[in-house]
């Protein structure tokens, strides 16, 4: 469950204040599938790293899971990041060194969770995504939707709150753009909260909510819970 | 994150990138291997000076007397023992001469000394008997010679009974000593030891100018020295014209310019452990620029501030260790090449050189680690993610 109210973030541009998000009020419920669609410029990123809390708002508040998030400390957010969001990235955003099992048992590792639970942990999230045969291939021996599905599983290992995904089909051929938004769907259909990040009205109907983000305000939501 | 994790991370990190790795610690490799090295060597010849030193006597006196008409006669300085401060007394005068047995002709030097004089100065007989106190009461023509004289001159060691003849007088060898090879104090291996009083005849020299004096213990040493002061005062009536040089006070001042060569070396060699330290910063303030989105990454998943701190810090302190122990195992090689070359000197890496030196690479990871810790722990996770 989040709730974020009159969220505003405002950025200096030489003399100019730009106002990236200018009063964002927006419920997000358990189980939704909702799409952020926007184009460039449209607060779209910014409001996504608040949301991931990447980021904190200048003003406004926002609560995950009924917890205040607004006044966190930097180490405070680091938890939440870890335990209740799991980031899908459009450049996927594994690390080249390790491997996709040890990719996927990253965030569990900085829960302090024991090798034998990470184990079993991470070989179900690869699993789930369909790739439990190359759990030891590195990234750069992986195509680009396989790169994304262990994205997918690393976001879901901690079994989180909220999934973000950021454009997830931005660097994908059409078929693995298919792939992942499938996985999505099917992850969805599992009891996931799923928020899409996106500026392609195709990829956004895919959601069954879609809210649309023009200079840093809501001008549509088909969820209609603006405020 | 536990620490074994952050080894683990390190450990990958720096095997993914094996030359600059490589190049990283070589400072520190350097810098290891010239400390250890450089203390270790003055260590070990501080060992072999100080041995030597030790085999010369801890409490003894060695008198000179450079006035030659002081006459003092060998009864007057054995009358000396009498004294109860004063242990033994041993004269003895030296010279070179040419010994001719068999044929062969050798070059020695020449050593007159009493049956003490093996009290002061190490003498192992091989085979036979020493100088004893009859030989020089009768001035009896006997030698003991060292070992290379007899394996030059008869081929072989087994000469007791055989007669040498030295500058022109025939000697009988009643003791060969063992060989003692090159030594800081001269060898006693190409000697010719004869009577006391047959040395003064055969070099032409009258009274005593040489002898050493013990102490009765080592609590009366600086009684007995000055005694010795004040009686040869007495009898030179110059103190400019005798010298008595106290062992152990020579000792001492080696000791005391060798451990300070020791620290001074260190401290030099020390200087490029720092220059080590600075590379293994560089590399790692390079590191977290590049590893810029990685860093995001982690921290966009959880990562907490004080696990990149301690990603990074521990791979320094790996990176710095790991050199510090190459280093430590090339200089343990290189001494024991050494020590098997020079086969008078015994070079050891000791524990606390090798506990020091290890300990300070540590340190030097630790501390040059902290600042691009810091700075890669500082990143905003919405920055670093950005940066490409």
């Amino acid at each position: 469950m989040i709730t974020l109210r009159n969220i505003k973030k405002i950025y200096e541009v030489g003399d100019e204040y730009v106002h990236a998000l200018d009063g964002v009020s927006l419920d997000i419920h358990d189980h939704e599938f909702v799409a952020i669609v926007g184009t460039s410029g449209s607060g779209k990123s910014t409001l996504m790293n608040i949301i991931g809390c990447l980021d904190t708002a200048d003003e406004g508040s926002y609560a995950i899971d009924e917890q205040d998030v607004t006044d966190m400390t930097e180490y405070q957010l680091g938890v939440i990041r870890n335990k209740k969001i799991g980031f899908i990235f459009q450049q996927f955003n594994l690390l080249q060194k390790l491997d996709a099992f040890e990719n996927v048992e990253l965030p569990l590792i900085y829960q302090g969770i024991p090798g034998g639970q990470r184990k079993v942990k991470a070989t179900d999230a690869l699993k789930k995504v369909g790739l439990e045969k190359r759990i030891h291939h590195k990234p750069n021996q992986l195509s680009g939707g396989q790169q994304q599905r262990v994205a997918v599983a690393r976001a879901l290992v901690t079994e989180p709150t909220l999934i973000l995904a950021d454009e997830p089909t931005g660097n994908l051929d059409s078929k693995s753009s298919k792939d992942i938004i499938a996985l999505l769907h099917e992850l969805h259909d599992q009891g996931n909260t799923i928020v899409l990040i996106t500026h392609d009205n195709d990829i956004a109907e895919e959601a069954e909510r879609k809210v649309r983000l023009s200079d840093g305000k809501i001008i549509s939501d088909t969820g209609g819970v603006i405020q | 994150m536990k620490v074994g994790q952050a080894v683990k991370m390190a450990i990958a990190s720096i095997r993914s990138n094996k030359m600059r790795s490589f190049l990283t610690m070589l400072g520190i490799i350097i810098g290891v291997l010239s400390v250890v090295l450089l203390v270790s060597l003055v260590q070990g010849a501080t060992g072999s000076i100080t041995s030597e030193l030790d085999s010369l006597g801890g409490n003894q006196l060695t008198v000179t007397i450079t006035d030659p008409s002081s006459k003092l006669t060998l009864s007057d300085v054995n009358s000396l023992e009498d004294k109860d401060e004063i242990g033994k007394v041993a004269a003895y005068n030296s010279g070179n001469g040419t010994v001719k047995a068999g044929g062969n002709k050798e070059e020695v030097s020449i050593s007159g000394i009493t049956e003490n004089y093996s009290d002061f100065s190490e003498l192992n007989l091989l085979n036979g008997r020493g100088i004893l106190n009859i030989d020089n009461e009768y001035r009896l023509n006997v030698c003991v010679i060292g070992n290379s004289v007899a394996v030059n001159l008869f081929g072989n060691t087994d000469v007791i009974g055989s007669q040498i003849r030295l500058e022109g007088k025939d000697y009988l060898i009643v003791g060969v000593l063992e060989e003692q090879g090159e030594s800081m104090m001269g060898s006693t291996d190409s000697t010719v030891y004869i009577p006391f009083t047959n040395a003064q005849r055969l070099l032409y020299s009258t009274g005593v100018t040489s002898f050493y004096v013990s102490s009765s213990s080592a609590e009366t040493l600086e009684l007995a020295e000055d005694t010795m002061d004040s009686f040869l005062l007495e009898r030179t009536g110059d103190s400019d014209s005798f010298s008595v040089i106290n062992m152990a006070t020579i000792q001492d001042t080696i000791n005391a310019v060798l451990s300070t060569m020791s620290l001074l070396l260190a401290g030099i060699a020390g200087i490029s452990l720092v220059v080590g330290g600075i590379g293994i910063m560089n590399i790692m303030l390079v590191s977290v620029t590049e590893r810029t989105k990685e860093i995001g990454v982690r921290k966009a998943i959880g990562a907490q501030k004080r696990d990149i701190v301690t990603q990074f810090i521990i791979e320094s302190v790996t990176l710095s260790l790991m050199g510090g122990i190459i280093g430590m195992l090339l200089s343990m090689g290189i001494l024991g090449l050494l020590t098997a070359i020079l086969a008078d000197y015994t070079f050891t890496v000791s524990i606390s050189v090798a506990a020091l030196a290890l300990g300070f690479s540590m340190m030097v990871g630790l501390i040059f680690g902290i600042y691009p810790a810091n700075k890669a722990a500082k990143l905003k996770p919405i920055d670093a993610l950005r940066y490409s």
